[in-house]
Formats: C-alpha cells, structure tokens, sequence
C-alpha cells in the first residue's frame, strides 16, 4: 500500500453513522518504555492525526500549552490530565483513550515511564493484546526500557511493537535505528516474546505513525497505524481449553420464575455448547450443559469473551469459585502454586512466612508465601537465589501454599486462569500480581 | 494452539456488553450493600438495562439512588418514576433542596448545585450504609475520569485519591475495605458516547424525550445553548429566542446545556454523534468550565 492511500484512510478514520455497519473486533493495546520516551505524544499523535481529537479537547491543550511557553502544542497533555502530571510533565497514572478507524477500535491505555509508577504500567499492560515499547533513539536501550520488555513478556502480552522513537533528533538515521532494533530484538529472543515488530517514527513529528514517512525512505515496513489495524489477534484467544469460572448463582426468588438455577460467569477459554459433558471443580461432579443462555436468549454456543448463564442437567452443588470444565481437559486443582510474582508494595516487602489474601478467577483464599526461590534482575536476567525478599517492582519465582485449592492453569497457557493478584488483608491494598508457572 | 475452523468473533459492543455484565455481576457477588446511581441520563439508562440482562431472569438484586439537586427536568423525573415502575426497584432519593432546608449544605453563591450534591451523596451512602455504588461515568467523558480504575476505591470521605490508586490487573476486581470506606464502581469505563448510542439503537431502549430534537426557549451563554425555566434565569442583556435543540447529558437543570440538533430519532443521533467534533460534556457542561483541572478537583472531593 503507497503512502498516499494510507493517507486517504486516515482522513476518514472517524467511524461512519449508522447501527454497527459491520462488527468490528476490538484491540486493546498499551504503552511502555521509560519516561519521556514519549509515549503519550505518541497517543496524542495518533488521536491528533486519526482526527480522533475534539476540538475543545485540543484547543484546551494548546491554551495550556501556550499557557505555559511550549514551542510547540504538547500533545502528551491529552493524556496527561491530572494536575500533577501535568505539573511534572510526567504519567502517573494509565489513561485509557479510545479511537476507532473503519477497520478497527482501538482501546489505548497510555502508562507511565517512570519507575515508581511501575504497577501502573503493570495495571495497563495485563490486559492489553499489543504492547507499543518506545525508546528514545539518542539513549537507545535503558533499564527501564528492558523492565517493560520483560513484564510484557511475563504478562504475555501476545505482541510486541518496539517504536524507535524521536528519529527527527537522530538525522533520521539508519544505523542509529538499526542498532537499537538489533539490540533489542537479542534481548527479545531472552524473553520468548512472542510476536515483535519495529519501527522507526517520530512522536512529536509524526513519521511512520498514521502515514509512511517520507525522511526515513529506507524503511520498508507498514506505519504504525497500518500495523495496529491488521495485527492478527484472533487466534490469541485460547479456544481449546474449556474454564467456566462460576461467577454468581442466579436462583430468582419469584412466582412466576420457579425453580431456576443458572450459573453466571464469562467464559475464560475453550467453547461451550449445549449437550457437551462437563466437570465441575473443586468437586468433579460430572454433567451435562442443558442451555447456555443470556437475557436475549438461549445461545448455541458460548466463548470468549461472553458472558453467560450455563444451565447444567442435573442438581449438583456449585457456588461461586467453582469451575466449570472438561472431564478430559481439566486445570490443577491444588493448594501449591507456583509461581512469578511482581511487587507492588512500597510499605512492605514479600517475605517468605508472610501470609495475604489472594484473588484467583472468582475464588478468594488466603495464603502463605512458602519459599522465595530467587529474584530476577531484570537487565541481565540473572537469577539471585540468595535474595531475601521482594520489593516494590521486584520479580521473584515464589511458592504459595493456599487454604483452599486454586482451580489453575499455567498461565503461559491461560491469562485468565493463570493469573492471580495479592492483597494484603490489614492495608486491602492490591499488593502483588503472580503469574502461575506450575499447580500442585 | 490450534484453532478451531470458524472465527469465534464478537462485536466490539459485545465485547463491551459481556465486560459490564462481568463487572457488574463481580460486585453483587462480593459487595454488601450496592447501589445504582440512576439519574435518568443515557449512561445510567444504559447501566439500568446491563443490571437487567447481568442477572436475568432474577430482578435487579440491589436499589437505585437519585441524588436530585432539585433541579430537574420534568421529562427526566417522569421517566426516572416510570422505569423504577416498571421494573419494580426500590428508589432512594438524596435530596439537594431537604439537605438545604436542614442547613446541612448551603446553597453556593453562583447557585449551581454540582458541587453541594456531593456531600448529599456521601450523607445518603453512610445512611444506607452502601458499600459499592455504580456509576455511569465513561473514561471518554474527560481527562480526570479517563484515569480511574473501574473499581474505585473511596476512603471514609469519600474522596478519591488520584495518585495512590490500587493496580487492577486483567479482570481481577479488589472491592476489599474496611467499614466507612467504599467502592464506586463503573460497568461503562470503557464505552465511548457513540458505542452508548448504538447500543440504545440496537436495544431499542428508550429515553426522556429531551435527547432528542425539540423546540426549546433558550438564550445564548459562553457559547451554549441553556433552556430558560424556573431554575435558569437569563441576566440582562440575555435574549430569548427559540431554538430547535436536544441534549446530550442530562445533569442538573441550571448548568446542562442543549446543542442545536435536528436529530429526532435514535439513527439521526447517531450520525450527528459520530461527525461532531465537540466532546459532550465539552459541549453541555457549564460545571466543567470552572477550571482545568474541575472534574479532578470535584472527583476528590467525592463527586462521581
Ligand atoms: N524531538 C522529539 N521530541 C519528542 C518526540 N516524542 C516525544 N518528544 C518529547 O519528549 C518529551 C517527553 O514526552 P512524553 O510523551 O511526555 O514522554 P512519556 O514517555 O509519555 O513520559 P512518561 O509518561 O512520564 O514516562 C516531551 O517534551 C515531548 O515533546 C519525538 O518524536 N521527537
Ligand atoms: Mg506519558
């Protein structure tokens, strides 16, 4: 596709009117890289240059802007909205921005650089399907740069897109962008990150962003948003493994309704149908599906990410926390897991005898960290075995014993299923997210 | 891992749809004491029918609160009380004018009534002792709001703390909190205005009349378009003059402004949505106006 016809796209990129055209699928993506990198430019440039802005949102950035003697209008300031980002001119928090072009929606969580807001970008990234990882060309790779990277690639965010960023400082120079891509890309092979990309753009600039830019005419690949609009995610979903986690009894409590059980949830992974025998854990009592239903209706089908009534043949007892599954294809059901933790804590560190709440699908357990096998250093990767502890943006390997068996799967194989976070029960802060490496 | 031969894909607005029944469902499992904050407005219309079809066909298992400033517009009063009918919810009202006349707040000196219905709000929380309360508030809306987390942790003030907000990961949802402190729980985050409005059209739900396109005595301020009734009163030089106008929030009746529109029907909305290049609250609110920083400034103090 030629530069022009990109560009043709773009200006039409505001959804059209008119009831849902066609379903369009939906990709969440988020951004990380260390600070001023320009991550949220980068945003701001793609909401400015997809016309995704409002002119009322754009002019108060340029009034604060002007306000304050920029050069040029700032467009992190789009999503840099609370006072004291913008008093610091820095991310504190994610902010999720939204933006539709007529291929696809677009849900943007854009998080901080900045170290001490670690869990933020943490937070932003476990559910995104693309993460964008940006470096600034003149500094090439830094620690934090290689922090992201890996806690994408703990969090299995499916792919990756490394943006060489601020190329207009650089003389848009080739072998500047080619050192860094092959940097990085060895350091990506460490990882096992899954699908990687790279491009060279300039945020503020805009090359390579919405259009393939003219000063970089050795560059082959497709601009960002060309890339963001036909990334294939649909088979990152897993479709294979059945997991129901019961969210919620529905029994109503009427006249006209009588005895109606359903068991509400969304589905995790796998596909299920009337007529398919299921397990249900922790018992593993055995049925079989009666309806999948929904307020509209019985389905005939139900996957992810529905949310859905399974209605099963025969009465058995199911609460919350139970899981509906296959009798062949079933997750651990134990109280020994283990698993990558990161630290989210700055009060407290993790320490082996300490004892949290967990929270793991719909289940809650308390548990108790029984060994700290080692800490990782994120730039050499290095394991230190005789590390004592876990604190804040730290990753370890730990084991956890629970007091009630998890329904669990790895999670390399299961974002649903696989992954965990750790509260601590005096504080109710969310203090650690585990990502299961082995059950029982 | 091997695909199976078709597609298995949903609409973005089902996606959205199974999200919001997911989270909603999350806190009637876990919470006490939830509550829907329901004003008649689209978003909490929208959240009314997602509360519906979450735990169908049970009834909605939790009441619904108004916190009504006293300024209000018939049309939305009349529907608010038809809906709560309809589907037989019990409906608490917070009261602005009865809090004005027990002297617990006082009547602010511009007269708008934004910021005195939040600790109307949080005085009816602590009452009915409510543990979590449902909001309609979208991440689109504004800056402030596009940084909130979907469970929304408030301490026993109330207020939000935008700095020091706890890490939600995937769809792992921390409601735990002591006795006082609560929940403000948002099942729309993620919609845009749009998304609200294909929705409404591809459930047929309907709204008060004043979303769509009437004839309306208005006059002209800052750029807006504000009805004159009994609760907004023109200043001296203000020329009335009638307009054809609809609505795009509804909040209180004294700082809600209207937009030209001739879009009379759910589809016409739709378009006129899809190519406006003024964000809604950009466009209505006169409470936004205040400073750059407002909506952050409110949403400490407890606001939704
Ligand atoms: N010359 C040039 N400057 C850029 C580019 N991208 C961003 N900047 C500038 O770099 C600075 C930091 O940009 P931000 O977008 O705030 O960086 P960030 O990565 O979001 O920072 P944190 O969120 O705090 O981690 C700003 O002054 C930007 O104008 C670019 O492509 N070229
Ligand atoms: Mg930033």
């Amino acid at each position: 596709m030629t530069a022009e016809t990109i560009a043709a796209g773009a200006a039409e990129a505001r959804p059209a009117g008119g009831p849902e055209a066609r379903p369009m699928d939906l990709l969440r993506f988020a951004t990380a890289g260390s600070v001023d990198d320009g991550k949220s430019t980068l945003i701001g440039r793609l909401l400015y240059d997809t016309k995704s802005l409002f002119t009322d949102q754009l002019a108060a950035v340029e009034a604060v802007s002007a306000a304050r003697g920029d050069e040029y209008t700032n467009l992190a300031l789009l999503t840099d909205g609370l006072r004291a980002e913008r008093e610091q001119g820095i991310t504190i928090d994610v902010a999720y921005r939204y933006f539709a072009t007529p291929r696809r929606k677009f849900i943007i969580a854009d998080t901080p650089g900045h170290i001490q807001y670690t869990r933020n970008m943490v937070t932003g990234a476990s559910t995104a399907d693309l993460a964008l990882i940006l470096v600034d060309a003149r500094k090439g790779l830094v620690e934090q740069s290689r922090r992201h990277a890996f806690l994408c690639s703990l969090l299995r965010v499916p792919h990756l897109v490394l943006c060489v960023n601020k190329m207009d400082l650089v003389d848009y120079s080739q072998e500047v962008f080619e050192r860094i891509a092959d940097e990085f890309t060895a350091f990506a092979a460490k990882l096992d990150a899954p699908d990687l990309t790279v491009v060279p753009i300039s945020a503020l600039k805009g090359d390579n962003i919405v259009t393939r830019s003219e000063n970089m005419p050795w560059y082959e690949g497709p601009s960002l948003l060309h890339h963001l609009e036909r990334v294939h995610i649909a088979s990152d979903r897993n479709l294979v493994d059945v997991r129901f986690p019961v969210q919620y009894v529905i029994r109503p409590q009427s006249t006209t309704v009588t005895d109606y059980r359903g068991y509400a949830g969304q589905v995790a992974s796998g596909v299920l149908k009337p007529g398919d025998e299921v397990m249900v854990l922790p018992s593993g009592f055995t049925s079989r599906i009666s309806s999948v239903e929904t307020a509209d209706g019985p389905v005939g089908e139900a996957f992810p990410p529905m949310s859905v009534t399974v209605r099963l043949a025969d009465e058995i007892d199911i609460s919350r926390g139970d899981m509906i599954c296959r009798p062949n294809n079933a997750p651990a059901v134990s109280q020994d897991i283990e698993a990558m933790v990161c630290w989210m804590d700055e009060t407290r560190p993790l320490r082996v005898g300490g004892k949290y709440a967990v929270k793991h699908t719909t289940r809650s357990a308390r548990a108790i960290v029984r060994a700290l096998h080692y800490r990782l250093d994120i730039n050499t990767l290095h394991r230190d075995e005789a590390a004592g502890e876990l604190k804040l943006n730290e990753i370890g390997r730990v084991r956890l014993r629970t007091t009630v068996p998890l329904l669990a799967d790895e999670y390399r194989r299961n974002r649903t299923t696989g992954g965990f976070v750790i509260i601590d029960e005096t504080t109710n802060r969310t203090v650690g997210a585990g990502m299961i490496v082995e059950a029982g | 891992m091997t695909a199976p031969a078709r597609s298995y894909q949903v609409s973005h607005l089902d996606a959205l749809e199974a999200e919001s029944i997911f989270v909603m469902r999350e806190v009637v499992a876990e919470m006490e004491r939830p509550v829907l904050l329901f004003s008649g407005g689209k978003d909490s219309i929208v959240m009314l029918r997602l509360a519906q079809k979450a735990f169908a066909p049970a009834n909605i298992p939790f009441p619904v609160m108004h916190v009504d400033t006293g300024h209000n517009f018939p049309e939305v009063l009349e529907y608010r009380d038809q809906r709560v009918t309809e589907l037989g919810l019990h409906l608490i009202v917070a009261s602005v004018p009865e809090a004005l006349a027990n002297g617990t707040v006082r009547e602010s000196a511009d007269g708008m009534r934004n910021r005195i219905q939040t600790p109307v709000l949080l005085e009816a929380v602590e009452k009915h002792r409510f543990d979590a309360l449902f909001g309609g508030a979208r991440r689109d809306e504004e800056k402030a709001r596009a940084k909130e987390r979907v469970f929304s942790f408030r301490d026993e003030f109330g207020q939000w703390d935008p700095k020091n907000q706890r890490p939600e990961l995937w769809s792992l949802y921390n409601g735990r909190h002591h006795p006082g402190e609560s929940i403000r729980v948002f099942p729309l985050s993620n919609w845009t205005e749009l998304d609200v409005w294909h929705y409404i059209a591809r459930e047929r739900i309907p709204l008060p009349s004043i979303y769509y396109a009437h004839e309306r005595e208005v006059i002209e301020r800052d750029g807006m378009l504000y009805a004159v009734n009994e609760f907004f009163r023109p200043r001296a030089g203000e020329e009335r003059f009638k307009a054809r106008v609809r609505y795009r929030t509804v909040g209180d009746a004294s700082c809600t402004a209207a937009v030209r529109s001739d879009a009379d029907t759910v589809e016409k909305v739709i378009e006129e949505v899809a190519a406006t290049r003024i964000t809604e609250r950009g466009a209505t609110r006169g409470d936004d106006r205040v400073s750059e920083a407002a909506m952050e400034d409110r949403k400490r103090e407890g606001y939704f």
